[in-house]
C-alpha cells in the first residue's frame, strides 16, 4: 500500500464532489488560456514589430495623409535604407463581414521593408509588372479559397467604385506571428483612379515605412525626418515600428488589462473552490487524522497526504484543461472572422502560465486544511463530531 | 515483573474558555511489564485522560509519565510521535480504521513508518489477521465488517509493530454481548500467549473481569486496590 495510493483514495471518497472540482478547474484553466491568449497575441503584435524599421505618419493623426512628395525627401536622410509606403484601402470583399487588411502600396519596395513577407521571386516580379496585380497573405488565401490568376472584387468605401485585382502572388509568414492576412495591391493603380476621379485625393499617402540600416540610430534618425517637414502643412512623426504598434495596443489597453485581471480573478474564485472542498475534506477526516497522528505519522506524513490531495485534484484539472485549451484555441481561431485577429495561437508561455496556476492553486488550496490538521491535537481530534 | 510504566504525581487540568478543569491531581501509578490492567470508572472521572498520557497522546499539566524508560512527559511533538509508533498499539472504541482502506492496508499502515520491505510487511500483516482471526478477509472494506470484526482489525492493528504496551479505550462499547467476549478473549490472548502488557479503560464489570488488576478512578484519583 503507497501513500499515492492513499492520496487517490482520498481524492476519489466523494467522487461527485472531486468531479464537479475537477471540471471547474478545467473551465477556469480553459477560460485563463484563452483569456491569456488573446492578451498574449495582442502583445505579440508589438513583439513582432522590427527593430530596423520606422514608421512616418501625419503628426495630427493618422488618420489624415502625407504627399507623396515625402518619400523622395526621406529616401535622403543618412541612415535611410528603403523607403516604402502604404495606404488603408478598406473596401468590401463579398460581404460586410469578410474582414481583412486591404492595402494600397508601393509594389515597387514593400516587398523590401517587409522581409517576414515571403513570395516566390517570380510572383513578384509579375506583381510588380502589372498595374492591377495584388498579392494575398496565405491565410486569406486558404479561408476564401483563392488562387494565383483569380480576380478578386472589391467594393470600395473609402475609395468609392468597384475595384478588380487579378491575385499574381501569395505569400507566406516567415514567423509564426507574422500577419499572412493582408491583401496588399499597387497604390499607382489606387492613385491613378482618384486623379481622374477625385483629383484632391491623389498623391495621398497613408504612412511611409523606413528601413533603417541601423536600430540604435533609429531615434537620430525619426528626429531628422520629422525635421524635414517641420512647419509644413503637414508635419510628420516618426517613431519605431514597435512605438507605432504600442500606440495602437494603447487604444484597447483598458480592454486588455480587464482581460487580463480577469484571468487572474477565475484563477483567484478556482482556487477558493478547490479550498473550500480541501477544507471540507479535511474537516470530514479529523478523527482519521488523529488516528495517523497515534499510529505515529508526522507533520510531514500529513502534510504530504492532504497536499498531495490537492495537488492530484488541481494538476489533473488543470491538465485536462491545457489539453482542451488547444482545440478549443483552434476552434476560437476558425470562428472569428480572419483579419480580426491576424494570427492567434497559444504561446508557450500561456501553457506554462496555466501549469503554474494549476500547481499554485493545489498549494495554496491545501495551505488552510494543513494548519488546522497540524494545529488540532490528538484528543481534540477524537472529539471531533463532523 | 520490572515497571513499565510509572506515572509520578500527575496532574492533568484542561481551559474551556477561561475555566481551568481539573481532571486529574497528584495521581501516581505503577504497571508492571506483562501486566493486564483494567481502568474502571464513572464517566468524566480520568480514565481516559489518564490513558491518553500514558499512551504519549496527551501532556500532563504537572508530573512525570516514564513509559518503558523513557519519560515520554519530557518529548517534544515529533519524538513523541515516533516513540509511539515504536512503542505503543492503540484500541478505540469507536474501531478508527480508515474506511477507504481494506483490512490488510489498515493493518499495514503502522509498518509503513518502519524500514520493513514490502514482501515483510505482507508478511507481519498477515501473521496478525491470523491471529485474530481474519485471515480470509483481508480485502475486505471496514464497511463489509461486522463491529466485532473491525475492532479485531483494529486489534490487530495495535500489535502488528510488536509494541510493548496495548492501550484499548472502550474496547467493548460498541460491540454485542458476544462479539464484546470474542475481543476480551483476544485481549486476554495477546496478554498471556504475548506476553502484552494491556491497559484497558472500561465501564463494563465483565470486561473488567478479564484483565488480572482493576483500578478504580474516582474524580481524578485512584481509590482502593
Amino acid at each position: 500500500m503507497k501513500v499515492l495510493k492513499l492520496i487517490l483514495k482520498n481524492a476519489l471518497r466523494h467522487k461527485l464532489r472531486t468531479v464537479l472540482t475537477i471540471v471547474g478547474i478545467t473551465i477556469a484553466v480553459i477560460a485563463f488560456g484563452l483569456l491569456r491568449t488573446v492578451v498574449t497575441v495582442w502583445d505579440s503584435s508589438v513583439d513582432a514589430a522590427s527593430a530596423n524599421r520606422l514608421i512616418t505618419r501625419q503628426a495630427v493623426s493618422f488618420i489624415f495623409p502625407l504627399p507623396y512628395s515625402y518619400k523622395e525627401k526621406i529616401k535622403s536622410v543618412s541612415g535611410v535604407q528603403t523607403v516604402s509606403f502604404a495606404n488603408w484601402f478598406g473596401g468590401v470583399y463579398k460581404d460586410k463581414n469578410n474582414f481583412f487588411a486591404r492595402m494600397a502600396v508601393d509594389a515597387e519596395t514593400i516587398f523590401d521593408v517587409m522581409p517576414e513577407f515571403l513570395i516566390a521571386p517570380e510572383e513578384l516580379a509579375t506583381f510588380k509588372k502589372e498595374r492591377n496585380a495584388c498579392v494575398l497573405g496565405a491565410d486569406i488565401a486558404k479561408q476564401y479559397n483563392i488562387k494565383i490568376g483569380d480576380v478578386m472584387t472589391l467594393e470600395g468605401d473609402i475609395y468609392p467604385g468597384r475595384w478588380d485585382f487579378v491575385v499574381r502572388g501569395i505569400y507566406h509568414p516567415q514567423n509564426k506571428n507574422t500577419d499572412d492576412s493582408q491583401m496588399l495591391f499597387h497604390w499607382q493603380y489606387v492613385d491613378e483612379r482618384m486623379k481622374i476621379e477625385t483629383p484632391v485625393r491623389a498623391g495621398d499617402v497613408g504612412w511611409y515605412i523606413v528601413a533603417i540600416e541601423d536600430p540604435n540610430k533609429a531615434a537620430v534618425i525619426s528626429d531628422q525626418i520629422d525635421a524635414l517637414f517641420n512647419n509644413s502643412s503637414a508635419e510628420t512623426k516618426t517613431e519605431t515600428e514597435k512605438a507605432f504598434a504600442q500606440g495602437f495596443v494603447a487604444a484597447s489597453s483598458a480592454i486588455i488589462t480587464a482581460m487580463n485581471l480577469m484571468s487572474f480573478f477565475i484563477i483567484g474564485i478556482i482556487m477558493l473552490v478547490l479550498a473550500n472542498t480541501m477544507i471540507m475534506a479535511a474537516r470530514e477526516r479529523t478523527r482519521e487524522y488523529a488516528v495517523f497522528k497515534t499510529l505515529g505519522f508526522s507533520t510531514f506524513h500529513l502534510t504530504g497526504l492532504i497536499l498531495g490531495e490537492s495537488m492530484l485534484i488541481s494538476i489533473l484539472g488543470g491538465g485536462i484543461g491545457i489539453a482542451f485549451t488547444y482545440p478549443i484555441v483552434a476552434g476560437f481561431e476558425q470562428a472569428i472572422p480572419k483579419g480580426f485577429f491576424p494570427f492567434f495561437f497559444i504561446e508557450p508561455v500561456t501553457t506554462i502560465m496555466a501549469l503554474g496556476a494549476a500547481i499554485l492553486i493545489g498549494i495554496i488550496a491545501a495551505v488552510f486544511p494543513i494548519q488546522r490538521t497540524l494545529k488540532t491535537k490528538i484528543v481534540e481530534g477524537f472529539r471531533f463530531v463532523g | 515483573m520490572s515497571e513499565l510504566i510509572q506515572v509520578q504525581n500527575v496532574s492533568k487540568s484542561y481551559w474551556r474558555d477561561s475555566f481551568e478543569i481539573p481532571v486529574l491531581s497528584n495521581l501516581s501509578l505503577n504497571v508492571k511489564q506483562g501486566e493486564f490492567m483494567a481502568l474502571m470508572g464513572p464517566s468524566g472521572s480520568g480514565k481516559t485522560t489518564l490513558l491518553n498520557l500514558i499512551a504519549g497522546i496527551d501532556k500532563p499539566s504537572s508530573g512525570r509519565v516514564v513509559v518503558a524508560d523513557t519519560e515520554i512527559s519530557n518529548l517534544g511533538e515529533s519524538a513523541l510521535a515516533k516513540w509511539r509508533a515504536n512503542n505503543v498499539g492503540f484500541v478505540f472504541q469507536f474501531y478508527n480504521l480508515i474506511p477507504v482502506l481494506t483490512a490488510f492496508e489498515n493493518v499495514e499502515l503502522p509498518l509503513l513508518l518502519t524500514k520493513l520491505s514490502k514482501a515483510e510487511r505482507k508478511k507481519h500483516v498477515e501473521t496478525v489477521l491470523g491471529i485474530v482471526g481474519l485471515g480470509s478477509h483481508i480485502q475486505h472494506y471496514p464497511k463489509q465488517l461486522s463491529g466485532g470484526q473491525e475492532q479485531r482489525v483494529a486489534i490487530a492493528r495495535a500489535v502488528v509493530t510488536d509494541p510493548v504496551l496495548l492501550v484499548a479505550d472502550e474496547p467493548t462499547g460498541d460491540l454485542d454481548k458476544n462479539s464484546a467476549a470474542e475481543i476480551l478473549t483476544l485481549l486476554e490472548r495477546l496478554n498471556k500467549e504475548f506476553n502484552k502488557t494491556i491497559l484497558m479503560v472500561t465501564h463494563d464489570p465483565h470486561a473488567a473481569e478479564r484483565a488480572r488488576i482493576v483500578r478504580h478512578l474516582e474524580k481524578g484519583d485512584l481509590v482502593g486496590v
